[in-house]
């Protein structure tokens, strides 16, 4: 079948923003998500400072059941929850939220191992300052983490460009959905060929300006 | 002041590992107190029970009159802020310039950067680091490091401070530095200073009083020339030898038959040479002088001299005397073997 270019450039083009908003939207509401439960799992694990092992053993089973589901199967199971909090279950919007509960426990598991990377020798440094839990965690952990969390945030967001391609399936809108429609059911390769050219080219940009950004807060701190 | 009265602690396991038994130590104000013992001994706990960073399974700890074990979280956290501690890997923010690390104590008490400026300015000059003020700790040599620690801890005007093998991870000449830093920190502040190492050079160096730790329990304890001249046990007579030759070296002993030997002990700036050889015209002995050794010892010259005396019991009795009276400590020495 022949493409009209004419008519697909424009389609192209909103794909591109529809992509670009379910992967923004998704990491936000991911990381309101992921960092508070990042957090939790590390503070509540044993010999940590809210050593908690009720709270720790059920987070982290709940993270490893929702890590061990495919997204697409995600996508689908939680469609009821979709459409109440969406009132729908097709387009950007409803893509966001079967996103967003897929890359915040990933996003929990990425900042958990940042967080642990920190030196054992901070805590004990910031606990003989006098400091409270909150500052243990504010003022201590998170800032000393941050170049393994941009690497974290940078993983994530890569996944969430893949996942947002798979969403496209169900209609989410975005490249995946245009690669879909054109390529896999009207046979239109060039689409396909075009559409994991840009996402290759995009996932290359994003991990370079994570490593550069993290490298460049590691050159600083020396 | 600080009282340790009967402090116990034990690691609960199976078996459970009592890593302190019974620990009585009275430290007083201004002094530099030094606790030495080998690793595993149980001093990095001993050190964590003066600020609760180890909580003792029995006993009381009282600073100034304040007892430790009765404060709660909140009252906690207030005191151990007037406690400062420096760590043998520093534990510097790597986040953070020279500044806000020093800073920091400050920032937690909800101080913004310009009500902590002149203090902070204050003790970077102290230490000795001014125009790295916005260094990034990382660029920072170990000893420097160090300095950004003791700066830090001296930001709150604290009443002890806490030196956790401080200087372990430097080498001799940084280590040399950094104790002149802490012996001026205790002079310009009369600021009390715990510290723990396993290295008997820098209690020779910076410190008055001396504990050995050893499987948990003090072992000995005293002022360090009372320790360094007569050790009672052991392990302090080796800690003790490690830095100073107190024992006649074995080939010497072995060779040696006949008379008595001693050990003089000169402190400060007493001259060894003519008080002996006052001695051999005075008194109908022979005196030998078979080893010796000068180190420092609290900043001041400490002499070691070990002397074969022959002659008769009479007159060995009176030169002794009259060596005692002019000032130089004499002990007998048994030899090796004999």
């Amino acid at each position: 079948m022949e493409l009209n270019w004419e008519f697909f450039w424009p389609q192209f083009w909103q794909a591109c923003q529809e992509t670009f908003l379910t992967v923004l939207g998704s990491f936000i509401f991911g990381t309101i998500i992921g960092l508070p439960l990042g957090i939790i799992l590390v503070v509540t694990r044993p010999g940590h400072i809210m050593e908690n092992k009720a709270v720790f053993t059920v987070l982290n089973t709940i993270i490893n059941i929702v890590r061990s589901v495919p997204f697409i199967i995600l996508l689908v199971a939680i469609i009821p929850f979709t459409r109440i909090v969406t009132g729908t279950s097709i387009g950007v919007a409803a893509a966001i939220v079967p996103l967003s509960v897929f890359v915040g426990p990933y996003l929990a598991r990425l900042i958990e191992n940042s967080m642990l990377e920190v030196d054992k020798g901070v805590l004990e440094t910031a606990y003989a300052m006098g400091a409270t839990k909150f500052q243990i965690i504010t003022k201590f952990i998170l800032p000393e983490a941050i170049p393994s969390l941009i690497l974290s945030f940078t993983t994530a967001t890569i996944g969430l460009i893949g996942s947002s391609a798979a969403a496209g399936a169900v209609g989410a809108g975005g490249l995946g959905d245009l690669a879909i429609t054109y390529g896999y059911q009207r046979f239109i390769t060039i689409v396909i060929v075009i559409t994991v050219v840009l996402l290759i080219v995009l996932v290359q940009i994003i991990q370079s300006l994570g490593n550069a950004w993290s490298r460049h807060v590691r050159r600083k701190r020396g | 002041m600080i009282k340790i009265k009967n402090v116990s602690k034990v690691y609960p396991g199976k078996p459970p590992i009592h890593a302190l038994k019974n620990i009585n130590l009275t430290i007083e104000k201004g002094t530099i107190f030094g606790i030495i013992g080998f690793s595993g001994a149980g001093k990095s706990t001993l050190i964590r029970c003066l600020n609760r960073l180890e909580e003792p399974t029995e006993g009381t700890i009282h600073l100034n009159g304040l007892d430790l074990m009765a404060l709660n979280e909140k009252e906690l956290r207030k005191t151990r802020r007037k406690i400062g501690m420096i760590f043998q890997h520093f534990n510097l923010l790597s986040a953070k310039t020279v500044f806000d690390n020093i800073a920091m104590p400050l920032y937690l008490e909800g101080k913004k950067k310009k009500d902590v400026e002149e203090k902070v300015r204050e003790l970077i000059d102290f230490v000795g680091l001014t125009g790295k003020e916005n260094v990034y700790p990382g660029h920072l040599s170990g000893g420097q490091k160090q300095r950004v620690g003791i700066a830090r801890a001296l930001v709150t005007d604290p009443d002890i401070l806490l030196c956790d093998e401080a200087t372990s991870a430097l080498d001799p000449e940084t280590t040399k530095n950094v104790l002149e830093l802490l012996r001026k920190v205790n002079k310009a502040y009369n600021l009390t200073i715990v510290l723990i190492t396993h290295e008997m050079s820098v209690i020779r160096d910076l410190c008055d009083k001396v504990a050995v730790i050893d499987n948990g329990e003090i072992a000995e304890e005293g002022s360090v020339y009372e320790v360094f001249t007569n050790p009672q046990k052991t392990i302090t007579r080796n800690f003790v030898n490690t830095v100073l030759q107190n024992e006649v070296p074995s080939n010497l002993s072995k060779a040696l038959t006949n008379g008595k030997f001693y050990r003089l002990i000169f402190l400060g700036e007493r001259a060894a040479n003519p008080l002996l050889s006052e001695v051999s015209k005075r008194f109908d002995i022979h005196l030998n002088i078979l080893y010796g050794s000068i180190t420092e010892l609290q900043d001041k010259p400490y002499g070691n001299l070990f002397v074969a005396l022959d002659g008769s019991q009479e007159e060995s009795r009176k030169a002794i005397q009259y060596i005692l009276e002019n000032g130089v400590d004499v002990k007998e020495v048994i030899p090796h073997g004999a």
